[in-house]
């Protein structure tokens, strides 16, 4: 075990290799020099240069240790990502955004998962039956429709028309306002995909001889389905969990962007807006650093779950 | 011989290949050739749209700009969807939208065809040192989610120049799309390319003293190439989606109407009660995307029927 994860992790140096090159080549390459646009227009030579300066814009590009090449990996190996263009440390917007963020995917994302592994377990019980159809369409429908148009409409009747909800974020609400109609209309969108994808799952696991064994053994239709099927089809139901963590952390954008919740999401919205590479860049390293963790995880997992798989 | 018979004679006769199999098995399902036809009609309309602008006719979809009646004028007989902000018909606008959609979707599948099939193949097909290098370029680029990559690709070449040509619009949104989504397709490939090569066609082809490139490319890729049918079956629908979220966050098309700006207006329409650009788009999206869910899972079953679902 140990010695799997220790490989492991040096397999990830590449890869983190790899995504720094790529931000590197993204923002300081095909990017290019941003200051006179940090600058704003009209600005003389001299705040040009001392912009330049501060972002180490006028340092060479390779080949020296001073280089922006060997800075980008320093500062990035250290989580020191320099200032936004609001001249507030990138870090500490990363840090503020979490907590939001997170209020708003855990209970989303497990509401989805819970959901929609539960009901496939029923369908799958009646599949070919109208009730198993019916699902079937809405779930195909609900992937149809736009995640946009569920976030506008969701807001607009439930929020606007109907005042169940507030219509946007402001600090003198709670945590659980602020975030339940958002909450809500993330898992209405993400069912559909979702709970499509764990009937194929569950669907596979009903044809097996041990389900119709327990059946025979004249076990009751609730044990047979959450006690043994669901225990067999722990391994997707945990790749498709743990891989998307990482995700979680970078909140909703575009939920985010609607109700004006401060997370991660809104925090990428803006830095979009002003061209703010750095912000993009320091997300983008997060994220992979994130992904690669709990791509780790999802393995250490499958072989908790199912003693066939070694890791040796 | 009896009628039948002669009829079961002909069939076998005549043989089948993948293709012609998996066209018969299509044609059975109702439902798919029903999708079938609206993915061709939204084509159709949207090579329409093209040869409209190219021969300059003055017709619904190219004169988007004109005014069609007064400002947020409701859905009426006269304007089926209604009218924008400028008194511009939504319908028109909608109908145009087609035209970016269905280019950009087709752009960024073609690029990333390009890039991921031939990386897929060379990477299954040889091993060794060009494999993890092609491995790990594209277990880096996966180890990013996928929307934050799409957007750092897409607010990185927007409006920048290339060999004299500047990126503006779509043609950012496509490439940010393509550059970054070849990464599942590659990986499809290259582990169906592992698995063939030591069939005995591919043998047979060694033995013959077939040059590396004609196996990879006329043995070994028609016979993993409906894969990549499928795969951008479904793609599609989620190229479609990313060009709404694209234009909404501002990196899209601008000076043209496009679903996803339609959509990005509503955002401030929806209060004063305008909601039919809004409800036009997502009509329009819908449409499309469940077609293309149905159709693509059909084309799934038929093509390859190892990966059926139910």
């Amino acid at each position: 075990m140990t010695s799997y994860i220790t490989r492991r992790l040096l397999y990830t140096i590449p890869i983190v290799f790899g995504v720094l090159l790529l931000t590197f080549v993204l923002f300081t390459l095909v990017g290019g020099d941003i200051s006179i646009e940090i600058a704003g227009k009209g600005a003389t030579q001299e705040t040009i240069d001392e912009i330049r300066e501060e972002y180490g814009l006028n340092k060479p590009l390779f080949l020296s240790w001073d280089s922006q090449f060997v800075n980008h990996f320093r500062n990035a190996l250290t989580f020191n990502f320099g200032r936004a263009r609001d001249r507030e440390p990138v870090i500490d917007k990363i840090k503020r955004g979490v907590g939001p963020s997170l209020a708003l995917t855990v209970p989303m994302f497990f509401g989805v998962v819970i959901i929609s592994v539960s009901l496939s377990l029923i369908i799958a019980f009646v599949r070919g039956t109208v009730w198993d159809i019916l699902v079937v369409v809405i779930c195909v429908a609900g992937m149809s429709i736009p995640y946009l148009s569920f976030i506008l409409f969701g807001q607009y009747f439930l929020a606007y028309k109907w005042g169940l909800f507030p219509v946007f974020f402001s600090p003198d609400l709670t945590m659980a306002q602020y975030v339940a109609l958002p909450v809500l209309i993330g898992i209405a969108a993400g069912l559909g995909g979702n709970l499509r994808f764990f009937r194929t799952v569950m669907l596979d696991e009903m044809r097996n001889d041990y389900v119709r064994t327990a059946f025979a053994k004249g076990l009751t239709v609730r044990r047979v389905l959450f006690k043994h099927v669901l225990k067999n089809a722990m391994i997707p139901i945990i790749t498709r969990v743990v891989l998307a963590i990482p995700f979680l952390f970078l909140g909703s954008l575009l939920l985010e962007r609607f109700f004006g919740i401060p997370g991660l999401g809104y925090l990428m919205v803006e830095a979009i807006g002003s061209r703010d590479y750095f912000v993009i860049s320091a997300m983008t390293y997060i994220s992979a650093i994130l992904f690669v963790v709990f791509n780790l995880i999802t393995d250490i997992c499958y072989s908790l779950v199912d003693p066939r798989i070694s890791l040796e | 011989m009896s009628e039948s018979q002669q009829l079961i004679k002909k069939e076998l006769s005549k043989g089948t290949n993948l293709w012609k199999d998996g066209a018969r098995r299509l044609r059975r399902r109702k439902l798919a050739m029903v999708c079938f036809g609206v993915i061709v009609i939204y084509f159709l309309l949207a090579g329409f749209i093209y040869l409209a602008e190219f021969f300059d006719w003055q017709i619904g979809p190219t004169l988007w700009a004109e005014q069609a009646g007064q400002s947020y004028a409701p859905p009426s007989s006269k304007n089926i969807f209604g009218t924008d902000i400028f008194g511009q018909s939504v319908l028109r606008k909608t109908l145009y939208g087609t035209k970016i959609s269905i280019t950009v979707a087709l752009c960024a599948s073609l690029i990333s065809i390009v890039i991921g099939v031939p990386l897929g193949a060379v990477a299954g097909y040889f091993r060794g040192f060009v494999d993890e290098i092609i491995v790990w370029i594209y277990s880096t680029l996966s180890s990013v989610p996928y929307i934050l990559l799409i957007l750092a690709f897409a607010v990185v070449l927007r409006d920048k120049t290339f060999f004299g040509y500047k990126l503006t619009g779509i043609t950012a949104v496509y490439l940010a799309i393509g550059l970054t989504s070849w990464v599942g397709i590659c990986r499809l490939i290259r582990g169906e390319v592992i698995k063939h090569k030591d069939r005995e066609y591919i043998l047979a082809a060694i033995s013959y003293g077939c040059s590396r490139r004609r196996i990879i490319f006329r043995h070994l890729l028609p016979n993993v190439f409906h894969l990549v049918i499928i795969d951008f079956s479904l793609r599609f629908v989620a190229f479609i989606h990313a060009e709404v979220i694209l234009s909404f966050l501002g990196l899209g098309e601008a000076e043209r109407p496009s679903w996803g700006a339609m959509i990005n207006d509503a955002r401030i329409e929806l209060s004063r009660g305008v909601w039919w650009q809004m409800a036009a788009a997502t009509v329009a999206i819908f449409f499309l995307s469940l077609a293309l869910n149905i159709f693509g899972d059909a084309l799934r079953d038929s093509l390859d029927p190892k990966l059926r679902i139910q």
